[in-house]
């Protein structure tokens, strides 16, 4: 894990200094190679930890380090990076689509695209769900260990008789979540409804959202109450395809 | 639709291209039977402002990024030219190049549509006739919107471009003509050609006969040996040579048209509004060419092969998406054009503000080159957050501005607005438009209607898909905004709107007889 102290090291070394540095400045003070200093400092860049003045060729550190600590991606920006994937979803699948956020104890809609049948549906985006009785928030938990914990210490309140009441049962639904990628809703939240979620994620990994479906049981799934296939690879490709927006977006 | 495919494996529906040539970038995006998504990619290029009010682009670098996306979004959603049943395109209107047809290099970079160097010719003309001087023959008012003025500006100022004009070895193009003749193989037998909407926005085209007009190119003096042929939006010109060899290219669109395509807005009455650098209101007029008299554009919104042109009103509005730019670029307020509604949520209202983005002159209904930007009602109560929404509801406002002149010139009274394009995530934004409208605002599913209209095109033409009707299926409602805001708030606002819009005229002083 050699790359990483040296990490460790530009990020100190830019962050101490009094201004921006070049290349050759930070090779040198460091006593390391260029190249070894420039692909590391790609990286960085590509993190937003690290931000290249476009006219001198500097380096800085970037935006995204000095706010470490705070929500990490707009809630506008994922969904603006999201709609495209988003309504093909729905397209597909004929299901109403939505994309949440964790935001304090439970899931926020950042975007909702109405089931495809022109029927009289409203925008519920900046609503919130309740978060272990829900596909999305079910997601959320189960790549966020912190409010996984927190949720479970909370009494889960009973939506219909199948939400998720138990600490652990929540804890084993959310172990087999990890384990196969999605998250089922089968009437935990209202009767004869369902939901078939997935994470987004970003660059390494991290998982910033989840986008789903939802509709009636019957609709979303067959008869042994599984969800069918065809749905679980539509909504895990638009979680990909968000994913690779996510990656590709420039910083 | 299927081609075969070795066995064992899935058979592979094929696709149809749509190559969006935009403002800011250049787009490849493939679309299925059911007109849904399938891949997309982007590059975007350079704006190039050598001078105050010069915006230009490098047709090169234009053409480098086409032949870089098609190959990119085919890769993407794992399929080869065999799988593509035709290519369409739509472009960025008004947007002049000049090329040789010998070495196929643009004569000096592309004249771009936001570009106002045409000021003072175009003064001069008006000094000589009025502004409306050519309006019954064009369909258009005389202002440094279309490419004409920019065409007769570089024939005046590029050594040597006229005569070699003259003789042929000089061509004229919008951005359509310029990718299809490279397409087909550039000065290796590429075919010259625009189809009917781009050319309805030259000023050099008779609106009735969709022919170019012989006293248009004598009053701006171009030959016309350089003109492309002018043919209709949805037809197959002819097979790629080169980025996805052997496919027809099929249709070719302005992108506001495409866009009026793209929501299947194929009968009389029914409107569209595109939110992206600039926002443009389109509205079916059918076979009527409409003549406005509250500063609006006749224009041709489609014809496909032989069957008869259709017309549409437009309403274009210079400044929208671009103020939310300037907004993160220029005043470094927010880090995405995104964080705009986040920041902008923070507050209740724009605490009295008005922002009137006259950047260039402001564009429908006004139509005034001299007017300047404005921010008006500022106060030391007003913080970053106000601004943002005040740069929000310009765009609001500005819209409902170009509905009233609708409305007057069609005499119907606009009942919903389909809008598309990138802005249309902003939800605030949508909020705020069926507020200031009072009318329903609708959100299809597919965003990305300039794409999808020349997809459709494209499609018609090669029998992918097999008529209007069958288009329509494939709209759907996304998403729906209804009117919130009490009436006689919306009154008050609208009128302090228009006292700022007040504020923005007469700002430059022009002056006459002087060509720069």
């Amino acid at each position: 894990m050699q790359s990483i102290e040296r990490a460790a090291a530009i990020l100190r070394l830019l962050a101490g200094g009094t201004g921006p540095l070049a290349l050759g400045e930070v090779a040198g003070s460091l006593g390391l190679a260029k190249g070894t200093v420039h692909g590391i400092l790609r990286t960085l860049q590509k993190v937003g930890f690290v931000e290249q003045d476009q006219d001198s060729g500097r380096y800085r550190p970037g935006a995204d380090l000095l706010h470490l600590g705070n929500s990490y991606l707009d809630a506008n920006e994922l969904r603006s990076l999201a709609i495209n994937w988003a309504d093909p979803l729905a397209a597909r699948s004929h299901e109403a689509v939505r994309i949440g956020m964790l935001l304090d104890d439970s899931v926020l809609v950042v975007h909702h695209v109405f089931r495809p049948d022109d029927s009289v549906q409203a925008v519920d985006t900046g609503s919130s769900l309740p978060v272990h009785a829900c596909a999305l928030g079910k997601v959320l938990l189960a790549f966020d260990a912190h409010a996984a914990a927190c949720a479970m210490r909370r009494p889960l309140a009973a939506f219909t008789p199948l939400t998720l009441t138990m600490p652990a049962q929540l804890a084993a639904e959310l172990t087999l979540i990890r384990a196969r990628g999605w998250a089922l809703e089968y009437a935990e939240l209202r009767m004869g409804e369902a939901g078939l979620a997935a994470a987004v994620r970003d660059r390494g990994g991290l998982v910033v959202g989840a986008i789903g479906v939802s509709g009636p049981v019957d609709r979303l799934c067959g008869q042994s109450g599984a969800p069918r296939p065809a749905l679980i690879t539509q909504v895990c490709d638009a979680a990909g395809a968000i994913a690779r927006e996510l990656a590709a977006r420039r910083r | 639709m299927t081609v075969p495919t070795p066995p064992g494996r899935r058979p592979v529906q094929r696709l149809v291209a749509a190559i969006d040539q935009g403002t800011t970038s250049t787009r490849c995006i493939l679309f299925d039977q059911g007109g849904r998504l399938v891949s997309v990619a982007q590059q975007e290029h350079r704006q190039l402002m050598p001078r105050p009010g010069w915006a230009e682009h490098d047709a090169a670098e234009i053409w480098r990024n086409v032949s870089a996306v098609v190959p990119r979004a085919l890769a993407q959603a794992g399929v080869t030219p065999d799988h593509l049943a035709a290519i369409g395109i739509a472009n960025q209107r008004e947007t002049t190049v000049l090329w040789d047809r010998h070495t196929g290099r643009p004569l000096g970079n592309a004249v771009t549509w936001q570009d106002t160097r045409t000021a003072n010719l175009v003064a001069n003309l008006v000094a000589d006739g009025g502004a409306n001087r050519f309006r019954d023959l064009c369909g258009l008012p005389l202002v440094p919107y279309f490419a004409g003025p920019r065409l007769k500006w570089l024939l005046d100022h590029t050594p040597g471009a006229r005569a070699k004009a003259e003789r042929g070895h000089v061509l004229f193009g919008t951005m359509d003509s310029w990718l299809i003749w490279n397409l087909t193989g550039g000065p290796d037998g590429g075919l010259h050609i625009t189809d009917v909407t781009n050319a309805s926005r030259t000023m050099l085209m008779d609106i009735t006969t969709l022919a170019w007009s012989e006293p248009l190119l004598a009053a701006f003096a171009v030959p016309r040996a350089m003109l492309p042929e002018i043919r209709s939006s949805s037809e197959v010109y002819a097979r790629a040579t080169t980025v996805s060899p052997g496919t027809p290219i099929a249709a070719a669109f302005g992108d506001q048209q495409a866009a009026l395509f793209g929501q299947t807005c194929f009968s009389p009455g029914e409107a569209k509004c595109t939110y992206g650098t600039g926002s443009f209101l389109l509205l079916n007029t059918g076979a009527d060419v409409v003549r406005s008299t509250h500063g609006l554009l006749t224009t041709v919104a489609y014809k496909v092969g032989d069957e008869p042109a259709v017309y549409a009103l437009e309403g274009p509005i210079a400044v929208t998406g671009s103020l939310v730019q300037w907004f993160r670029d220029g005043l470094g307020l927010i880090g995405s054009a995104a964080e705009i509604e986040t920041l902008a949520l923070t507050v209740e209202d724009s605490g009295g503000c008005y922002i009137v983005p006259a950047f260039s002159g402001l564009f429908a209904p006004h139509w005034r080159s001299e007017a300047r930007g404005v921010i008006v009602g500022l106060t030391s109560y007003i913080t970053k957050a106000h601004l943002a929404r005040a740069v929000l509801e310009a765009t609001a406002w500005q819209t409902r501005e170009v509905v009233d002149a609708m409305n007057a010139d069609s005499g119907l009274t606009l009942a919903m607005l389909r809008v598309d394009g990138g802005m249309t995530a902003d939800n605030l934004l949508m909020q705020q438009l069926a507020d200031v409208l009072d009318v329903p605002v609708v959100r299809p599913m597919v965003t990305e209607t300039v794409s999808l209209g020349a997809a459709y095109a494209a499609g018609l033409a090669v029998g992918y898909w097999p008529d209007l009707a069958g288009l329509r299926g494939n709209w759907h409602r996304a998403g729906q905004w209804q009117p919130q805001m009490a009436p006689a708030r919306r009154a008050s606002e609208y009128a302090n709107w228009q006292r700022a819009v007040e504020h923005t005229f007469g700002w430059v002083q022009q002056t006459p007889n002087r060509d720069r």
